[in-house]
């Protein structure tokens, strides 16, 4: 056995002291994730307890699964609201080509200035919040808004038969849909031009050399190595079906298109927040969780079947 | 003649693609510009109805907007969550991805998949109001601040961004006798500048759009911030409340004070993220190529 000397045993104390200088200093930041982000699964136990709020929860009966019960065949509007959340969703799952689009036409724009311009331009929605996207679109849609103006002054449209998208149910899934793709298409348009701008070169040159059209290089070197990128955001994008947020639907909820807007997410504010229903609130919002979380397992595994890898 | 016919559908394919990137340009811009020109015309003419251009051009709208109640406080409000609140922000997750990015540090990957894990759940609207009035965040500033310290994706993202850094930099430092903090402070946060900024952005833009915080939970007007302000008097005059009788009637002149001085208080919150936005495209854009690389 070789004793450690002096300067080894120094220089280990220093090691360990540095490895616990290290985690205590990473402890309060361990500390402000475990309870902004873990403590709020605490509350789930909520949704098993007949719980009143005032009443100490240790005080309040065991229910066990009668909140999921109730949520789930006691009352219409969450049927509804999950109808509303699948279809707004699929309206954007249609529409997800869109921004693959915007990027091809964008690449093979050759002036540069333009196309800076149109990036900027069309990404600025993303960086606004949903009450200035409603001040915006209220200002246009609204029944004295800038449609009704133009339509009248075409005559169009009479003074007492106004336009009124905002308050019309038969359009909500397809309004709230475009405002969407308003707000997010640029944006979601950079990340293909990333994926285009990282296919190789000499493919485009080759296909030059062979005399390809424009039409035949975007169909078969472009495309190409973007559907990769599209495949995994579109199969994110299912198992964020029943995830609308609810910034959205909050500000631009009004009583005549109640019906078609609410969402899952405002169906969970409007019980729990507005109702003060937090049992059946927290376990619709558990069963959202899930639902999304086995979606996700869903595309996983068919990501791993038709592609090779897992998403995530 | 031949090479004539060449040339020409190259030159059609440009000439759709640049109308359509026009007509794409112009849908963004068009309620921008719109809600512009409608706070600096004239609120009578305005209500007539406005297209391209302001009829009668006036600053009345933004000085009533100065008498406002409470525009002035909401404003400071808002300035001072964007600022606490980014500092705050940028500062932790920096120093937290410096900790997590040491090798030497105890339990190592169990805290750092503990903090990359939150990315994948949210226990819902419900658990999140109530844990938050638990702790006595309702009607307190702090509210604004102190539960987006830390946001995992910006750790992730500097993490990777330190782990470029060259060890030997840092070594130094350390050699010279400074401690984890001070190299922290010395070395790491300049070296790491690009990506700070991105941060920065992102944290800034977030913090100035945000409102549902404030929507929930607080209702002392002195902490209202001035997106809220502007979502409760858009909401002041509901569009579904406008019967067909009152549009008729000429209601529609009267309420057209209310409307400009919407359109003005929308302008003013947006203009500091359209100030500063075509400046940090390129921030965002790097955050975004960052993300889409790791994740």
């Amino acid at each position: 056995m070789i004793k450690p000397n002096g300067i080894e045993m120094h220089k280990k104390n220093r090691i360990m002291k540095d490895r616990l200088i290290l985690l205590l200093m990473a402890i309060p930041f361990i500390l402000l994730i475990f309870i902004f982000s873990y403590i709020p699964l605490f509350g789930w136990v909520y949704a098993f307890f007949d719980y009143k709020p005032g009443i100490p929860l240790a005080r309040t009966p065991f229910v066990g699964l009668k909140f999921f019960n109730i949520a789930f065949f006691g009352i219409s509007g969450f049927l509804n609201s999950l109808l509303n959340s699948f279809a707004i969703s699929l309206l954007g799952l249609l529409c997800s080509p869109l921004p693959v689009v915007l990027a091809i036409l964008l690449n093979e724009v050759k002036n540069t200035k333009f196309k800076k311009f149109v990036q900027t331009t069309t990404t600025l929605p993303y960086f606004i919040s949903w009450v200035i996207v409603f001040s915006l679109f209220f200002n246009i849609f609204s029944i004295n808004g800038a449609l009704n103006n133009v339509l009248i002054s075409l005559n169009v449209i009479s003074t007492d038969n106004p336009t009124n998208i905002l308050g019309n149910e038969g359009a909500t899934w397809f309004f709230q849909t475009a405002l969407s793709l308003w707000k997010s298409t640029g944006w979601n348009a950079i990340i293909y031009v990333a994926s285009i701008s990282g296919i190789d070169n000499e493919l485009y040159d080759a296909a030059n050399v062979d005399g390809a059209g424009r039409w035949e290089i975007i169909k078969n070197v472009t495309l190409p190595g973007i559907i990769p990128t599209f495949i995994v955001l579109l199969l994110l994008s299912i198992s964020n079906i029943v995830n609308n947020g609810l910034e959205q639907y909050l500000v631009f909820y009004n009583p005549l298109v109640a019906d078609r807007i609410e969402v899952l997410d405002y169906f969970v504010y409007r019980i729990g927040i507005l109702g003060n229903d937090y049992a059946l609130a927290t376990a619709v919002g558990i069963a959202k969780t899930f639902l999304s979380l086995t979606l996700l397992l869903i595309v996983n595994v068919i990501s791993k079947k038709t592609r090779g890898e897992y998403i995530v | 003649m031949t090479g004539k016919r060449r040339i020409k559908p190259i030159k059609l394919f440009d000439f759709a693609n640049y109308t359509l990137l026009s007509v794409f340009a112009f849908i963004t811009l068009y309620p921008f510009y719109y809600v512009i020109i409608y706070s600096i015309s004239d609120p009578s003419e305005a209500s007539k109805g406005l297209l391209f251009l302001p009829r009668g051009i006036t600053a009345s709208n933004y000085i009533q907007i100065m008498n406002l109640d409470g525009i002035f406080s909401a404003f400071f409000v808002s300035v001072a969550r964007t600022v606490l609140g980014t500092i705050l922000t940028v500062f932790s997750c920096s120093l937290f991805a410096y900790i997590v990015a040491k090798k030497e540090l105890c339990f190592r990957s169990l805290i750092y998949r503990f903090t990359v894990i939150t990315l994948y759940f949210n226990a819902g609207l419900i658990p999140w109001y109530l844990l938050m009035k638990r702790l006595h965040l309702n009607n307190n500033f702090l509210l604004y601040i102190i539960p987006s310290i830390i946001n995992a994706y910006f750790v992730i993202l500097i993490k990777t961004y330190i782990e470029q850094i060259p060890p030997s930099l840092e070594e130094s430092a350390r050699i010279d006798g400074a401690g984890y903090f001070r190299t922290f402070i010395s070395i790491i946060f300049p070296m790491s500048l690009p990506i700070i900024a991105t941060i920065t952005v992102f944290s800034s833009v977030g913090q100035w759009n945000a409102w549902t915080d404030n929507f929930f939970l607080v209702s002392d007007q002195r902490l209202q911030t001035l997106q809220l302000k502007l979502y409760n008097y858009l909401r002041q005059v509901d569009f579904s409340s406008l019967s067909m009788t009152e549009i008729s009637s000429g209601a529609l002149a009267k309420r057209s004070s209310p409307e400009s001085i919407k359109a003005t208080l929308t302008v003013i919150v947006t203009l500091p993220i359209m100030m500063v936005y075509p400046y940090m495209q390129k921030y965002f854009i790097k955050g975004l190529f960052l993300g889409a690389i790791k994740g």
